[in-house]
């Protein structure tokens, strides 16, 4: 594996298993009366966030912290970074205080990328901008393996605001990796206007393409999208590419119903497609731990579990080149970045 | 400030004749046989074999191509206001060092450059520098703000005699304000140089919109959103019968749209950048903002296309777009990051590796393109009658003297003001921000292997640059 994970883009077939795999095993630890292991002991984990995720930074402090990792939140969150200590300065501060590992979200597609230049530790990216978000594409991944036993020839339907997902972005990539065929469901007004060069089907037809999946992977609509004309009113949005239960029973028995988290009820999910059977939206939580820890466990190099031969190289900073295929970001949280009036004041 | 005198006490640098006569012997004008040049009283005085000039300093051309001072159209010196970024003294350094004996200084100053007082401080400080002739480019609208007409007219009469307008940076994006604004400076010859950028279409943009932009979550910047822009204002310089510049063409499409208006015989005119004659988006990759630039690096094809345009002459000419910024406003995430790359010093080189050593363009097709047409377009040529009598009413003839020496593109032959550069074609360098003169280092060149080396700028007959340094 590489020193970081930026991209879901950068992991080989067989990186990906091994996460997938050392996942599994640290996930049945779950199950043990003492849930800690003192793999990363001595160790810092820096989370990093410049926007506000709860649920992803419990995730991952969660799994820093089931390694005995000892764990330093940095909440940069409001901190307009046009006023405020710039990216690169607080990297250096981290750097300072002897950061192993720097878990970042942040709202500007490539910001891990350009922290992975300016600090010695492992990077891992915790969802940038409408770039990528690759331990969500994993925790999916690993999600649809559990429920049902394989990822290769898995058909699986990602539908939504393709355009400014950064867990569509990586889920396409990793799943295209691990053999499984991806079908984007979208008005086309949410799918980038270039879709066509990625490695995947598109469909502006949500109900012909369910009769033909294994896994529907709803998006969230953000708030702002609402607004811009993307699509006439929530009301067709939802009617469209609304998941409810009688769209849900155009699935074949066996198909599962994801959503990265937090949903719109009876917006793009209906509640009770939320809270069936079907639904994996509990597990996908508890899985992000497990899948989190692997990535922690693997970049800072416990070899011993699993005889797994985890890379711990800690070299020098170098640009890490790997790092170009992307795409990107979760429903979680979105993207307004004041990019035209910070930048545009010169040029 | 807005007096229209010159103010005599002052430096006036390269205005003075030189007293230097200068000999260059066995240097390759537009790159043809090999001759010898004398400079002196700040005319290009003799071409031919084996000449002699007692006293004159001597300087060998052997192997050198001899072009006319190069003029560019479009400047950043951020003086005033962002004297951190770059200054007129330093900005004028940079473009002697790339060959340069004229540029053209944006408006989007701190003041911005919208009336006639700050225009002439442009102009002084060009002047005091000394370096190479600064020309105002003066707003379109007061304080760029795209509602109101700033005071055209004044600027065109004041004593930096500005000819071209321009709220680069941002689009004059209303139609009826640019239909005025085209319409009004006919009274004096004004041009409007447009930067084509349809604001609805690339709000908070950061990327040409393609395969790139989706692969990288970067907000994408269509093409349409410039070409949609300069068909309209191609439509309306026809039809008030004006001239249009189109700043920086950047995708395919602009030079399809610029080369149908150019064949209905408008007055259409249009640059392009060294920058997007060599590279693409795929840049981005590195989400290394040194790559952020308005209009966006685009793909390929459209590198393919510019080259074809400027080569066939529908893009008129090379124009910097020379935009320093601070090392801060750089060293950031892609989307805080300022947009703007530095050119002045690496232009020369680029284009060489661009269209020269592509077979697009000889050395002719250089001067031409580099330095005859933008000193046409900017009216600096002497051949433009547009400096009417009627604009220069209250102008006294005092003021008009040194109006006649400021001529650039001109042949490299006796009579012709001496603004020359001398170019080494033969030498080769990675390009090192760390010796460049601009104040920011801000160069997506840094680290390539470019072709070529400025030897030597003369302006009206005293060296600006000598042995590829600064000569003072």
């Amino acid at each position: 594996m590489n020193r970081h994970l930026i991209s879901a883009g950068d992991l080989s077939r067989d990186d990906a298993l091994l996460i997938l795999d050392t996942a599994e095993e640290l996930a049945q630890m779950a199950d043990r009366p003492i849930r800690k292991l003192p793999t990363l002991r001595g160790r810092t984990v820096v989370n990093l966030f410049y926007e506000d995720s709860t649920r992803t930074r419990i995730s991952f402090e969660a799994a820093a912290k089931r390694l005995s990792a000892d764990v330093i939140n940095f909440s940069a969150k409001g901190s307009s970074v046009a006023k405020g200590e710039s990216l690169k300065d607080t990297a250096l501060t981290l750097e300072a205080m002897g950061a192993d590992a720097v878990v970042i979200r942040h709202q500007a597609s490539g910001a891990p990328h350009r922290l992975s230049g300016w600090v010695r530790g492992s990077v891992v990216n915790a969802g940038d901008g409408t770039h990528e978000h690759p331990t969500q594409a994993l925790l999916d991944a690993f999600t649809m393996r559990r429920r049902l036993g394989r990822l290769d020839g898995l058909r699986v339907a990602i539908v939504g605001d393709v355009l400014h997902s950064r867990v569509a972005r990586s889920n396409v990539l990793l799943l295209r990796t691990l053999g499984a065929d991806v079908t984007l469901v979208a008005p086309p007004t949410l799918l980038p206007v270039a879709v066509s060069a990625w490695p995947c089907e598109v469909s502006y037809d949500l109900s012909a393409v369910l009769p033909k999946t294994d896994v529907v992977m709803m998006l969230r609509v953000q708030t702002e999208r609402m607004t811009a004309s993307y699509f006439p009113t929530v009301r067709e949005y939802s009617r469209r590419y609304g998941l409810d239960a009688a769209r849900m029973a155009l699935l074949p028995d066996h198909s599962i119903v994801m959503h990265p988290g937090p949903m719109n009820r009876g917006v793009e999910i209906a509640a009770e497609v939320a809270d069936s059977a079907r639904s994996t939206i509990v597990e996908q939580v508890a899985n992000g731990v497990s899948v989190r820890m692997a990535v922690l466990y693997l970049l800072l190099g416990g070899a011993e579990l699993g005889g797994a031969d985890a890379d711990a190289s800690r070299d020098a900073p170098t640009r890490d080149a790997a790092s170009r295929g992307s795409d990107s970001r979760d429903g979680e949280t979105e993207t307004g970045w004041p990019s035209s009036e910070a930048s545009e004041v010169a040029r | 400030m807005t007096s229209t005198q010159p103010d005599r006490s002052e430096p006036t640098g390269g205005q003075q004749a030189a007293s230097q006569t200068w000999l260059i012997k066995g240097v390759q004008p537009l790159g043809g046989p090999a001759t010898d040049l004398i400079l002196s009283g700040g005319r290009i005085t003799e071409s031919g074999q084996r000449l002699t000039a007692a006293g004159a300093q001597l300087l060998d051309g052997t192997g050198l191509v001899a072009l006319p001072g190069l003029v560019d159209l479009h400047t950043h010196l951020r003086e005033p206001g962002r004297e951190d970024a770059e200054t007129v003294l330093t900005g004028t350094q940079a473009a002697a060092l790339g060959g340069y004996t004229a540029v053209h200084a944006m408006a989007n100053t701190d003041p911005v450059a919208d009336t006639a007082g700050v225009v002439e401080q442009i102009w002084r400080l060009g002047r005091q520098a000394g370096y190479c002739d600064v020309r105002p480019v003066g707003a379109v609208t007061a304080g760029l703000d795209g509602r109101q007409l700033a005071e055209l007219a004044a600027m065109a009469d004041s004593a930096a005699q500005v000819r071209i307008f321009s709220d680069d940076g941002r689009c004059v994006s209303d139609a009826m304000l640019m239909r005025r604004a085209l319409e009004y400076v006919k009274a004096f010859g004004g041009v409007i140089a447009q930067h084509a950028q349809e604001p609805r279409l690339t709000d908070g943009a950061q990327l040409n919109e393609g395969e790139m932009s989706g692969m990288l979550g970067l907000a994408g910047w269509p093409a349409v959103a410039e070409e949609a822009i300069i068909a309209r204002d191609c439509l309306l310089a026809a039809h008030v019968g004006s001239a249009l510049h189109v700043c920086h063409v950047s995708t395919a499409g602009s030079v399809e749209i610029i080369r149908w208006a150019k064949s209905k015989g408008w007055r259409v005119t249009a640059e392009v950048t060294p920058h997007h004659l060599l590279l693409t988006d795929e840049l981005a990759a590195s989400y290394d903002p040194v790559y952020k630039v308005n209009p966006p690096l685009r793909t390929r094809a459209d590198v393919d296309a510019l080259r074809a345009g400027l080569a066939d002459g529908t893009i008129d000419c090379v124009a910097t777009d020379h935009a320093p910024h601070p090392v801060e406003d750089k060293e950031t995430e892609w989307q805080v990051a300022a947009f703007g790359m530095t050119g002045l010093e690496t232009a020369l080189r680029v284009v060489h590796a661009a269209m020269l050593d592509t077979g697009l363009l000889d050395w002719a097709g250089v001067a031409d393109r580099m330095s005859v047409r933008p000193a046409a377009i900017g009216q600096l040529d002497g051949r433009t009658a547009t400096t009417s009598s009627a604009v220069r009413r209250g102008a006294s003839a005092g003021e008009n003297a040194p109006t006649s020496a400021v001529l650039h593109g001109r042949p490299l032959e006796p009579g012709s003001p001496a603004n020359l550069v001398l170019y080494d074609p033969a030498a080769r360098s990675v390009v090192d921000p760390d010796l460049h003169a601009s104040r920011s280092r801000n160069t997506p060149f840094a680290g390539l292997d470019l072709p070529g080396q400025v030897i030597a700028t003369f302006l009206r007959g005293e060296p600006t640059v000598l042995d590829g340094k600064l000569a003072r």
